[in-house]
């Protein structure tokens, strides 16, 4: 009955959101108030429909109802709980179904609470929504299913084992939070061509939405870097991999809309780019879906998806993106050009910031979708790796860093490029001494990684500098957000260039008993032996490592072997310090009676997640307090009320 | 008006991409991952018996002159039950298919063959996934063509469709 009432929701949701799109596109015409205040209850309801749907379809995974075919294919009865939990969206229906789940609430959201846009930009927006909701509704019930019944299935065929961990079993949602925040974004920008509505007060009701997807976004890439980098035992933090890429172009795209927004809400200019940014960062994070989830790029993200399914979400895509581009191009040359500025100013740093960071998401798309666009024209099978990234995206990054330290220290509008120098002199100064101490002491470390650390002195005390002589408790809530992503970014650079230059390794094929050494440690091979898990065989190695001065201490990587698909998967082990990670990896293969071990010593890598979780913190401080500015600015001044101060 | 003809470049633009992704998913070769298994001896391996009287399957046997599929399955695997009716066809063309049940228990196989039909001419029950990992195999369905010296030259990941019937026969071809 479960799986009957999920599909009855999912219909009627369906249906709701035709009557919404019919609502939105009615009302504009006829501009019937009648009409364009029914569309938010009728949003609400359809919201409430869906989530109940995707409730129905997390009940059958909890309960291992093996007569739903999606959960035969996905799931398994002995798997412990968290995991039949996450299963629900482990696979390609399940996840179309959270991806509309959240996008409705979004739209609900917008219905409900949106106060600053005007009527017709809000039903515009509620409509544009709905016409994407209903593409993916269309797709799962006409050719996804997910509550397709199966018969005389007693056991279920497993979740990719690879996905059988509880920082990667919350990793999906968190992107997709990210992906439909963007999809607001969009139906905003939509919204505001459609109603040519392009101004200030609109970018400010667009910005918590970019702010909050951008904060997701963010999360689920720090987390999905860390998840790589402890389950994967290579040692790595960043592989270039597609679907890295894939959540990573977005993440570009957004920060790039999120800067020019703020330029929109706060000087009235950008107003065609913001418009452009907003419909390329949603392009993104659904050329990220699709790239991901259609198999075309081969992935242990991509679940095996027919031929069929793929054009169908590619006949979604080149529908909305395509026709929103369209939509742009007839549209903008009616949208009154914004405000002007000068050269040497904040917009024009900003302007900077959105032009290299379009540069590096080309970049990133372009070595992405090469090895797919050769095999296309040759039938050649190449990847592009980290070399072709880093040398290019690397150097683009560093101007990005120098561009975000000024930029916050410049006035709006026009400014003198002397008084920059006089307010960045301390961070020139720092960066100064940081490659002066670094040419003495480090060596030859290469040049990016040099580049990177000099980089991040001057950032890092750049960034700070906007509290300077300002009385602290009165700052604004996003001017600290701000210093506090920004100090971020020199935070995570920090990580990134010491890890690149200066980690250890040690490479060795040990005996029981035997000692050797990596960085300052002493780790000797104490045992190997069998540890079976809950739903896996586990060969686990027990190390102990003794240091100087320090009591000796018991690290024991992993090597998982899964049966249900059959599948290896590794767990290092490892011991954080202040000044970096010691990493041990149990290798797959034994030599006679000596196990393949890999050591490491990684200075300061624990920096680069650390500062991405305060790009995260310093986006949530900026949106919370941005809601509280709007939320204290709403109750004396009606909305009538033009040219209030932001 | 230079402008004019700029603004409908990312359309232009987006439009090449999705050229680009349909092209890339309407070309088979795309989705067929390239084992390492592919060309080399198959490793020693045995089965058990999964169904009375019908012989397991096991690398020895294989090796029997004759060009074949080998089939990786389980009874409660659900796309298996799908690919079931395609490979019944090729078994009528006279193509032998041997089959290895994983994680499964005789009953069970019994059953699932009984109600969607047995296309199997051996079938060798791989209790603990041994056999299945010796030959390469990671998940299930699989179906692997052997030649007739007993060497891996196709792997196929996923459901054997309809439309992957010529590319088997091909490959079958190719071995004899």
């Amino acid at each position: 009955m479960i799986a009957e009432a999920g599909l009855a929701a999912l219909w009627l949701a369906a249906a709701l959101t035709i009557a919404q799109l019919a609502l939105g596109v009615l009302g504009l015409r006829r501009a019937g108030e009648g009409l364009a205040e029914a569309i938010i209850p009728v949003s609400v309801l359809q919201a409430l429909l869906v989530t109940f749907s995707f409730v129905c379809l997390v009940t059958l995974f909890m309960r291992s109802d093996m007569s739903v075919l999606l959960v035969a294919a996905n799931s398994h009865s002995a798997k412990p709980m968290i995991y039949k939990f996450a299963g629900t969206w482990g696979n390609h229906e399940g996840s179309m179904l959270l991806w509309v789940t959240i996008l409705s609430i979004a739209g609900a959201t917008i219905a409900a609470f949106e106060r600053k846009l005007r009527t017709d930009t809000k039903v515009a927006t509620l409509a544009a929504q709905a016409a994407i909701a209903l593409g993916f509704y269309g797709f799962l019930l006409l050719s996804s299913n997910p509550f397709e019944r199966i018969e005389n299935v007693i056991e279920g065929a497993g979740l990719n084992p690879l996905l059988q961990d509880p920082g990667l079993a919350f990793h999906p949602p968190t992107l997709y939070a990210g992906y439909v925040g963007m999809s607001a974004a969009f139906s905003f920008a939509v919204g505001a061509l459609v109603t040519r509505d392009v101004g200030p007060e609109f970018a400010r009701a667009m910005r918590p939405w970019i702010l909050a997807s951008w904060i997701f976004l963010t999360i689920g890439i720090v987390a999905g870097s860390y998840w790589a980098y402890y389950t994967l035992g290579w040692g790595g933090w960043w592989f270039w991999d597609p679907v890295e890429n894939a959540s990573l172009m977005p993440w570009l795209a957004t920060t790039a809309l999120l800067h020019s927004v703020t330029v929109l809400a706060t000087r009235d200019g950008l107003r065609a780019w913001t418009i452009m940014l907003a419909v390329l960062a949603f392009s993104m994070s659904m050329v990220g879906t699709f790239l991901v989830r259609s198999g075309i790029l081969t992935s242990v993200h991509s679940f095996a998806v027919d031929p069929e399914r793929g054009v169908f979400i590619l006949g979604l895509l080149v529908f909305y993106i395509c026709g929103a581009l369209a939509l742009f191009a007839l549209r903008i040359g009616t949208v009154r050009e914004g405000s002007r500025f000068d050269l040497v100013s904040r917009e024009s740093a900003l302007v900077m910031n959105n032009l290299l960071l379009t540069v590096i998401l080309v970049v990133v798309l372009c070595g992405t979708l090469y090895p797919l666009a050769l095999e296309l024209a040759n039938g050649e099978k190449i990847s592009v790796g980290a070399p072709y990234f880093n040398a290019v995206a690397g150097p683009l990054a560093v101007i990005l860093m120098l561009i975000l330290a000024a930029g916050p220290l410049l006035r709006w509008r026009t400014d003198s490029t002397k008084k920059l120098v006089d307010r960045i002199a301390l961070a020139l100064v720092s960066g100064a001494g940081a490659a002066l101490l670094l040419a003495v002491f480090a060596g030859d470390l290469g040049i990016l990684p040099y580049l990177g650390l000099v980089v991040a002195a001057v950032v890092g005390v750049a960034s700070v500098a906007p509290l300077w002589k300002r009385n602290l408790r009165r700052t604004p809530l996003f001017t600290w957000g701000m210093v506090i992503a920004h100090l971020g970014c020199a935070v995570s650079i920090v990580g990134m260039a010491s890890e690149s230059a200066f980690t250890q390794e040690n490479l060795v094929a040990m005996e029981i008993g035997e000692t050797q050494r990596i960085h300052d440690f002493e780790v000797t091979l104490e045992d190997v032996r069998e540890a079976p898990g809950p739903n896996y065989a586990a060969l686990e190695a027990v190390a102990i490592v003794r240091r100087e001065g320090e009591e000796p201490l018991r690290m024991v990587p992993q090597l998982h072997q899964f049966s249900d698909p059959v599948m290896q998967t590794n767990q290092a082990a490892i011991e954080t310090y202040w000044n970096g990670q010691l990493y041990i990896v149990l290798g797959d293969r034994s030599i006679g009676n000596r196990f393949l071990m890999r050591l490491w010593w990684k200075p300061f890598v624990t920096f680069i997640w650390l500062g991405g979780i305060m790009i995260a913190l310093g986006g949530l401080l900026s949106l919370v307090g941005r809601v509280r500015r709007d939320i204290v600015s709403r109750k004396p001044a009606a909305p009538e009320l033009k040219g209030a101060p932001a | 008006m230079m402008r004019k003809p700029l603004l409908w470049l990312p359309m232009v633009l987006g439009l090449g991409l999705f050229v680009l992704f349909y092209l890339g998913l309407e070309n088979p070769g795309q989705r067929i991952i390239n084992s390492n298994v592919i060309g080399r001896e198959l490793p020693e391996f045995s089965t058990q018996v999964a169904v009375e009287g019908v012989e397991p399957v096991s690398s020895e046997n294989l090796r029997d002159g004759k060009p074949r599929l080998v089939n990786v399955f389980a009874s409660w695997c659900a796309p298996c039950i799908q690919e079931i009716p395609v490979l019944l066809r090729l078994r009528a063309q006279g193509i032998e298919i041997d089959g290895i049940a994983v994680h499964d228990r005789p009953a069970d196989i019994s059953r699932f063959l009984a109600e969607n039909g047995n296309p199997y001419r051996r079938i060798g029950l791989d209790n603990e996934g041994r056999s299945q990992l010796e030959i390469g195999s990671s998940g299930v369905p699989e179906t692997f063509v052997i030649d007739r010296e007993g060497r891996i030259v196709y792997q196929h990941i996923g459901i054997v469709t309809e439309q992957d019937i010529p590319d088997i026969l091909a490959r079958l071809g190719e071995t004899g």
